[in-house]
């Protein structure tokens, strides 16, 4: 019989974003349940902005939520019929029909010294991609009236610097309150896996959106439909610059001359959405592949009435004329669908199971995972068809997840949050709670330096100077947040059975609650998992 | 930051010193002779910049001479008359003035097509093997900049520290290497904590390391900045503190730092725009060095690589995609004057890599070679075996030094 309770402290911890109080208590009744629970359908959890119900007291846990009903729900609705293609379909059909709902089309505002907003989290609705858009668009045109001048350019940007900021506090309020870690860790997985970073002023407002709209919907259905949407996303379509990417022999491509393909999408689709760099493709296939994604872009003119500025827009003007031959298979030439048969089938390739079982293992249990737990999750994915919710149910359910030696190093990320997590902290400021904290770690939100995303290696996240930041910041938030609790009970909360001798007698011996809660947040046990 | 990191343990260090054994450079060979060269070579300091993203490097150092430019490049073309003329054939980008400064007083190279051995190009692999200098991809899971440390002489051991939060694979390996960059600070609390954590990390192989290093590098900090904070965002002030902790007494003899923003697969501009700005940020990083060097910039090598060129093209957005072969910069008061490094494959059509890319004329380790052993005095053959096993085709430059 394996220890419950130490499972279920690795369950939360683990599996999850840490343990907040009583968490660890309610998990081990159950902990396998506990996580499957935590799988559903219709995806992750959205971030709001709406302040969060107030967080219970540290106290008795819960009752358990009816986990085998919950997790029978989620597992009967099946694979999901593969019918992305059809989906996408429709919503090119659709075009024209979805006007964004909540956000006003103010003509631009003339520019005057506003100060920085600081009514974060006051129930505003996080833009969709369509609104964001027209914060940006209203951007540029105040851009262009600010000319050179630097303090007009500052002033032009700090809507943009707002949304983003707001963007990335309702992700780590999602993240420190959810009862749901293992949900939010499996999105935040996907959100990196498929990485749009702010690069430029339009990718900063589009993260957001993109997470939201083309990540969190789908991260327990087929990866053929996550992948399918995240490659048709605005966001991930202007961060590879494929929205001007233009086929030569196209309409457009023979009238403007300078104009033409730009390979960046189709590349980092092939390489590092699906099937990886190993798989055996050719630079003729990425060019070919780049060829079929030519026309899909993004609508930004309001006299276009196919689809409202913001929205996918596939321009049949810009698409390359021709059938494709793309790792050996031919694509017939239909427009903005050859490019969607492209996608959905190195969905389906073997290298994509490989190498994705392998990611997934490496992410939540070791850097080098065990063989056998690679093994159980590409068999599952080859059997479902790369059924996501499959797949997370074999992760946790597999032997290999309980080793109880903690070999995974928390990224700066699930640092921080954990640690708001262990206090019972829900972050309020932007700039002091999420977005400095995470710059200095090196983990600049929605910032990551290449379309790879984070890593989630210890080596890259143990450089001396990484953890003497570690110990500044969390003496820093210790000293303001400390729980009020007696530190050894505080410590027994956080880390349950996973807890070692050693470090509760440092925790004991420590001067004061600051100290001891300090110590906590940088013992091994707490900085692994 | 790197993606695909190959799986299997690190190299042992019994491993890499048996291996220096095999190539018949045991510690038996050394006696005076080998402690004259230590003599000559202590002081000397590496600088090793890495530009990730794939760097321009037909921007970086124009060939304002080749007929093929403008025709290739279009509106992202450096005009002749902007760039900051070298020779009659290459200049450099307008915002590289500092590097144009050096050039002119005979302190600055370039090496206009240089390539990493393999023909890839994919960012995150042709980075891997940038840093780990394998002959292929996943040889080695170690950093050849840990190697070189392992490498050196006995009576000549040196030490390296990486600028930046996260450490880079060209320094990682079984030798501890120093990090840091600005925003530490310490106090008697903080202390008190990580007295203890010392002990609560003494069974943790990589935590317990890392800490020891951290502390010792903030105390040395707080020394080098006189106890007042750095703002990470001025980036001359921060390479001329990286190059203070060079030159303290004990400084480590080689500093890694990476800049990145480099992709320019859209609207990369000329010599304004988003390429310019990054190329801005590369000057005033090596401005801050020669700063904060002082007389120590006469000891001192700066080599910048990235992992590949990008397309001798301009693609349909106004930028460039991944390519071949681009430009190194190689900067340093302990350069011996010159011109270009490497030959010049030209641009025209026939002999683009692939109809495509600069051809390369130089392996990147070539130059690197050249460089461990005219200044750092990395042994031939230690360098042939352990440091970049398998690049016997990839001869060293001789004479940069």
């Amino acid at each position: 019989m394996a220890d419950q309770a130490l499972n279920g402290a690795i369950a939360v911890t683990r599996f999850g974003l840490g343990a907040r109080p009583g968490e660890i208590e309610l998990a081990s009744a159950d902990p396998v349940g506990w996580l499957r629970a935590q799988i559903r359908r219709e995806g992750a959890d959205q971030p709001v902005t709406a302040p969060l119900p107030a967080t219970p007291p540290p106290g008795p846990p819960k009752p358990a939520p009816s986990t085998a009903v919950a997790a029978g729900a989620a597992m009967a609705a099946g694979p999901v019929p593969p019918d992305a293609m059809a989906r996408m379909q429709a919503q090119m059909a659709a075009q024209g029909s979805s006007a964004a709902p909540g956000m006003t089309t103010a003509p631009a505002a003339p520019l005057a010294p506003t100060p920085p907003r600081t009514d974060f989290g006051s129930g505003r609705p996080l833009p969709t991609m369509q609104a964001a858009w027209r914060t940006f668009q209203q951007y540029r045109e105040e851009i262009k009236g600010a000319k050179a001048d630097p303090d007009l350019r500052r002033l032009a940007s700090l809507p943009i610097n707002e949304l983003a900021a707001e963007e990335a506090l309702a992700r780590a309020r999602l993240a420190s309150t959810t009862d749901a870690g293992f949900r939010e860790r499996w999105a935040l997985f996907w959100c990196n896996h498929f990485t749009v970073a702010a690069k430029n002023q339009d990718t900063m407002i589009a993260v957001g959106p993109f997470e939201r709209e083309a990540i969190r919907p789908y991260v327990f259905k087929s990866f053929a439909e996550l992948l399918l949407r995240s490659s048709m996303h605005p966001g991930m379509l202007l961060y590879l610059d494929q929205t001007q990417s233009i086929g030569p022999g196209s309409v457009a491509g023979q009238r403007r001359k300078g104009s033409g393909l730009n390979e960046n999408l189709g590349r980092e689709i092939m390489e590092l959405h699906s099937v990886g760099a190993d798989a055996g493709y050719t630079q003729a296939d990425v060019t070919e592949f780049a060829r079929a994604l030519t026309g899909w872009s993004i609508a930004n003119n309001p006299n276009e009435p196919q689809a409202p500025p913001g929205a996918f827009l596939y321009r049949d003007n810009f698409h390359e004329p021709g059938p494709r031959t793309v790792m050996g298979k031919a694509y017939r030439d239909d427009g903005g669908k050859q490019a969607a048969a492209v996608i959905l089938d190195l969905a389906q390739k073997p290298q994509t199971a490989r190498r994705l079982a392998r990611k997934i293992a490496a992410h939540f249990v070791a850097d080098d995972p065990p063989p056998a737990l690679v093994a159980r999750l590409e068999q599952t994915w080859l059997r479902t068809g790369g059924d996501l919710a499959k797949v997370a149910d074999a992760l946790i359910t597999a032997p290999e997840a309980f080793d109880p030696t903690p070999r995974k190093l928390k990224t700066p990320y699930d640092f921080i949050i954990s640690s708001y997590r262990a206090a019972g902290f829900t972050p309020v400021n932007p700039a002091r709670e999420v977005v400095g904290p995470l710059n200095t770690l090196g983990q600049r939100p929605f910032g990551a330096p290449q379309p790879n995303g984070w890593s989630d290696v210890a080596a890259d996240w143990a450089a001396p100077d990484a953890i003497v930041k570690r110990l500044t910041w969390a003496q820093g938030f210790a000293n303001a947040s400390a729980p009020q609790g007696a530190p050894p009970d505080e410590a027994r909360a956080v880390l349950g059975k996973r807890l070692t001798p050693k470090t509760l007698l440092a925790v004991s011996r420590a001067e004061s609650r600051p100290e001891a809660f300090a110590l906590l947040l940088l013992s091994p046990e707490f900085q692994r998992r | 930051m790197i993606a695909h990191r190959p799986s299997g343990p690190l190299v042992s260090r019994r491993t890499v010193l048996n291996s220096a054994l095999a190539a018949g450079v045991g510690a038996t060979f050394l006696g005076a002779a080998g402690a004259a060269a230590a003599a000559e070579f202590a002081g000397r300091k590496l600088v090793v910049i890495i530009q990730r993203g794939a760097c321009d490097g037909l921007s970086l150092a124009p060939p304002i001479g080749d007929p093929d430019y403008v025709g290739l490049r279009g509106d992202i073309a450096i005009a002749s008359d902007k760039a900051l003329a070298i020779d009659g054939h290459f200049g450099l980008h307008p915002r590289l003035v500092k590097v144009h400064e050096l050039m002119l007083a005979g302190q600055a190279r370039i090496v206009p097509a240089a390539a990493i051995p393999q023909r890839i190009r994919s960012h995150f692999e042709a980075q891997d093997l940038l840093e780990t200098g394998g002959a292929q991809l996943y040889a080695s899971t170690t950093g050849w900049l840990n190697r070189t440390l392992q490498a050196a002489q006995p009576g000549h051991a040196i030490t390296a520290l990486s600028i930046g939060a996260q450490e880079p694979l060209i320094l990682r390996g079984p030798v501890q290497a120093q990090s840091w960059s600005p925003g530490g600070r310490l106090n008697g609390q903080t202390n008190r904590v990580a007295n203890a954590l010392m002990d609560l990390y003494a069974g943790d192989a990589l935590l317990g390391p890392a800490l020891a290093t951290g502390l010792q590098t903030e105390a040395q900090a707080d020394v080098i900045n006189g106890g007042k904070p750095l703002n990470g965002a001025d980036v001359q002030a921060f390479a001329n503190t990286a190059a203070k902790f060079l030159i303290a007494p004990g400084g480590p003899s080689i500093a890694v730092l990476s800049l990145d923003g480099f992709d320019t697969h859209a609207n990369q501009g000329a010599d304004n725009g988003q390429l310019a700005n990054r190329l801005s940020l590369v000057d005033n990083v090596i401005a801050g060095l020669q700063t904060g060097l002082g007389e120590h910039w006469k000891d001192t090598v700066v080599v910048m690589a990235t992992e590949f060129g990008r397309t001798a093209r301009v693609n349909g957005t106004h930028g460039t995609d991944h390519g071949t072969a681009s430009c190194m910069v190689l900067a340093g008061g302990a350069l011996k004057p010159g011109g270009i490094v490497g030959d010049w494959p030209t641009l025209q059509p026939a002999r683009l890599f692939e109809n495509r890319d600069l051809a390369p004329t130089l392996d990147v380790r070539a130059v690197f070679k050249g460089v461990l052993i005219d200044h750092l005095g990395i042994d031939r053959g230690r360098l042939e075996t352990a440091v970049f096993p398998n690049s016997r085709e990839a001869q060293p430059v001789a004479g940069l030094v």
